[in-house]
């Protein structure tokens, strides 16, 4: 799964220039600082030490093979930091002075590596990467015991799975989710009360739970609202008002409403449940029945693909919700594209990429599958063979 | 300082051809010089615990000439869209072949990776010598930095509109081609005993002197299709000393090759590559990028970042290369010798 990401992860950087190369004229004296540091500090430290983890384990032992996989983390880290902070710039640029011919230049390198933004952002990231794999080990565990096999790794990765998945779940709603939704309001009022589906200013304003944005005729049908909530989780105020997106002019307004509000509302519904269900877990846990409740092994075991769609959820949040911007306030996504690069070129390429995920994504599949009906038992069995051929 | 930039990415990009160039031309070879399953996976555990990292060296390139020269990477990168997205498709499909092939143990699932291993390798070196062939030969910029150039034309020497691929860069991506399968094949003859050992050198041999025949063909036709190169030399004459490296390892090449030495071999190659760029980038410098109507070249001057950042960049990026320089010496001196196969990993 690493060379997965790996190489959809390499053409990002080469897309900066490839299709929006006015954009990369525009701020590349910014962005292009934390990408490239990205390559500098993270990426040779991680593909140096996933060929030692890969192929050092039996040679050089497992100490070695420890240090090496506690190199690749800090390594992807570092990416996700550097990744983040990148983004982090385009949804509130900072440290920028503008020149006399409207460019602009970095004047505060350290300003773009400490955005206030980051901090919130960065640290929700990496928990909803900490969510995706407890809710993995936990799944994984439950479908173990579930087939009655591999029984002893089986409960290691329940244990794993439900206690590092209930901390993270938490913490996704709470300090990460919450400071990041009040930094939205703060800096990008019409994006909160697009994902909210707030189209009037209202004092006292409740939450939509669940409900259909139709924007032309700016409301949501068959609302279920809690009232005043949405006042009260942004200014900690039962009466303060919250302002709606006819508050501000159409054409700042997120190109695509309903799927911002969707993508808002899986994310955070999703991630209640995730916080449901690994506290009731962990709490069979704690009660030692956890290992014998079919029922739950079975909500932990379907429940694993859906942190997968949380976290993309959440990114689709994040990114619909700056539009109209690339840089938020300071430039448009229609201004950021390649001025030479046809349309038809675009089409061509994206149906490209489209057919490559594709297939690599049903070869994961497939390879993950075999993996896991192979089994952790059946890997030790010939790790132990094979030393044994070798000793 | 900008000039010290120009120096930074020319280096990075160099580090990326000598290393990546080592195992692209180890996966052009290796339907030749690998006959069964075993043989093959041998070549592939000869590059298998480096080609990621050696890669990475083009990532970080484009994200240090993307941070140096903002102007030059939107540029660049927009113009050559097509051939560019081409290029990481095959690093895909490549990535892809080198790791999976051993995750399912059968002959068909093994042939598909290997020759996908092969295409791959084999048609990015031809992509990034002629990559290297058009920048050489200037490219069709407009007052605004921007170009857009057809993928092919009509490969005429007198063509109107030649296209990125054409008879020049064509040309030069061949060289590149023969010049990295001796260097791969003198890779392989370090890390391997036996048969394979033999092939290579045999490899190393037909390629050497391939090479020599196109460098004869393809370094007057540069200073043909660009008379402006030789100005560089010229100029600054101390530069003369780059293609002599680049004569030296192309006569090593040869020399060794036929005396079986594999190290000096794969030493004689990395000189000839190292001197055969650096004598590129020095007649290039001060552009980055030359246009067919000079004005319109992009130089270390308009293509730069701001002053102030870069000279933050100086600070972080000497740290980096310091640490990635410490990463590559551990990596390589844990995994030097000849391939053992019963170690495991793929």
């Amino acid at each position: 799964s690493f060379v997965m990401g790996v190489v959809t992860g390499i053409p990002l950087e080469f897309q900066f220039g490839t299709n929006w190369a006015a954009f990369s004229a525009f701020t590349g004296d910014i962005i292009a600082q934390t990408l490239a540091m990205e390559g500098a500090f993270a990426f040779f430290l991680e593909s140096a030490f996933v060929g030692l983890f890969l192929f050092g384990e039996r040679r050089f032992g497992q100490r070695m093979h420890w240090f090496s996989s506690l190199m690749v983390f800090l390594g992807t880290w570092a990416s996700g930091y550097f990744i983040i902070t990148t983004n982090a710039w385009m949804q509130n640029p900072v440290g920028y002075r503008v020149l006399e011919n409207g460019n602009i230049e970095l004047n505060d390198y350290w300003a773009v590596l400490l955005n206030p933004w980051m901090v919130w952002q960065f640290l929700h990231n990496m928990g909803g990467a900490v969510v995706c794999a407890a809710f993995v080990m936990a799944g994984l565990g439950a479908f173990y015991l579930l087939a009655d096999r591999d029984h002893e790794y089986a409960r290691i990765f329940l244990k794993i799975g439900v206690v590092s998945g209930v901390i993270a779940s938490v913490w996704m709603l709470f300090p990460t989710g919450h400071f990041s939704s009040e930094q939205v309001a703060e800096h990008q009022p019409v994006a909160l009360a697009a994902m909210e589906g707030q189209f009037e200013t209202e004092r006292p304003a409740g939450i939509v739970f669940i409900g259909q944005p139709d924007v032309e005729n700016r409301r949501i049908d068959n609302p279920i609202v809690l009232p005043r909530a949405l006042s009260f989780l942004i200014y900690q105020n039962w009466n303060a008002e919250v302002k709606g997106l006819e508050a501000f002019p159409e054409e700042d307004w997120p190109d695509n409403i309903p799927l911002l509000y969707y993508s808002y509302h899986v994310m955070v519904g999703l991630g209640t449940f995730f916080i449901g269900i690994m506290t009731l877990a962990a709490f069979l846990m704690w009660r030692g029945r956890l290992y014998d409740s079919r029922w739950m092994l079975w909500v932990l075991m379907l429940a694993l693909p859906f942190p997968f769609i949380a976290n993309t959820a959440g990114w689709f949040t994040a990114e619909l919700g700056r539009q109209p911007w690339l840089a938020y306030g300071l430039f448009r996504t229609e201004e950021g594209i390649s001025p030479l690069v046809s349309s038809g070129s675009v089409l061509f390429t994206i149906i490209g990429f489209a057919g490559m995920y594709l297939i690599m994504g049903l070869l994961y599949v497939v390879l993950m599958v075999r993996e896991v009906s192979h089994g952790p038992e059946a890997e030790q069995e010939t790790l132990e063979e094979t030393e044994g051929v070798t000793a | 300082m900008e000039t010290i930039w120009f120096i930074a990415v020319a280096f990075m990009i160099t580090m990326y051809v000598l290393l990546d160039g080592f195992d692209l031309g180890a996966g052009a070879i290796h339907l030749v010089a690998a006959k069964n399953d075993r043989e093959r996976r041998t070549i592939i555990r000869a590059i298998g615990p480096v080609w990621d990292g050696n890669e990475v060296w083009l990532i970080a390139a484009g994200g240090t000439l993307f941070f140096a020269f903002p102007l030059l990477y939107a540029s660049s990168f927009s113009g050559f869209y097509l051939p560019l997205i081409i290029v990481l498709w095959l690093l895909m499909i490549r990535g892809l072949s080198i790791e999976l092939r051993g995750h399912i143990e059968s002959p068909l699932w093994a042939s598909f990776w290997d020759f996908a291993f092969f295409f791959g390798s084999s048609l990015l070196i031809i992509f990034f010598g002629a990559a290297l062939g058009n920048v050489v030969r200037g490219v069709p910029l407009n007052e605004d930095g921007y170009f857009f150039q057809p993928l092919w034309t009509d490969f005429s020497p007198f063509s109107e509109e030649p296209g990125i691929l054409d008879w020049y860069t064509v040309l030069i991506g061949l060289l590149a081609f023969t010049t990295l399968i001796a260097h791969g094949a003198n890779w392989i003859a370090v890390k391997t005993e036996g048969v394979l050992n033999t092939r290579s050198h045999r490899i190393s041999r037909t390629f050497a002197l391939a090479t020599v025949v196109l460098t004869a063909v393809a370094t007057p036709a540069t200073f043909w299709v660009s008379p402006w190169m030789l100005q560089g030399f010229l100029d600054r004459p101390y530069g003369f000393v780059l293609p002599v490296v680049a004569i030296a390892g192309l006569v090593g090449m040869i020399a060794f090759s036929f005396a079986e030495r594999d190290r000096p071999a794969f030493l004689s190659s990395s000189a000839y590559i190292l001197g055969m760029l650096t004598s590129t980038v020095f007649a290039v410098y001060p552009n980055v990028l030359p246009a067919v109507n000079p004005e319109n070249s992009l130089t270390i001057q308009n293509a730069a970042a701001s002053d102030y950042g870069q000279a933050v960049g100086l600070v972080w990026w000497s740290i980096g290369m310091v640490l990635a320089a410490i990463y590559f010496v551990i990596i390589y001196r844990l995994f030097r010798g000849k391939v053992n196969l019963e170690d495991e990993g793929y």
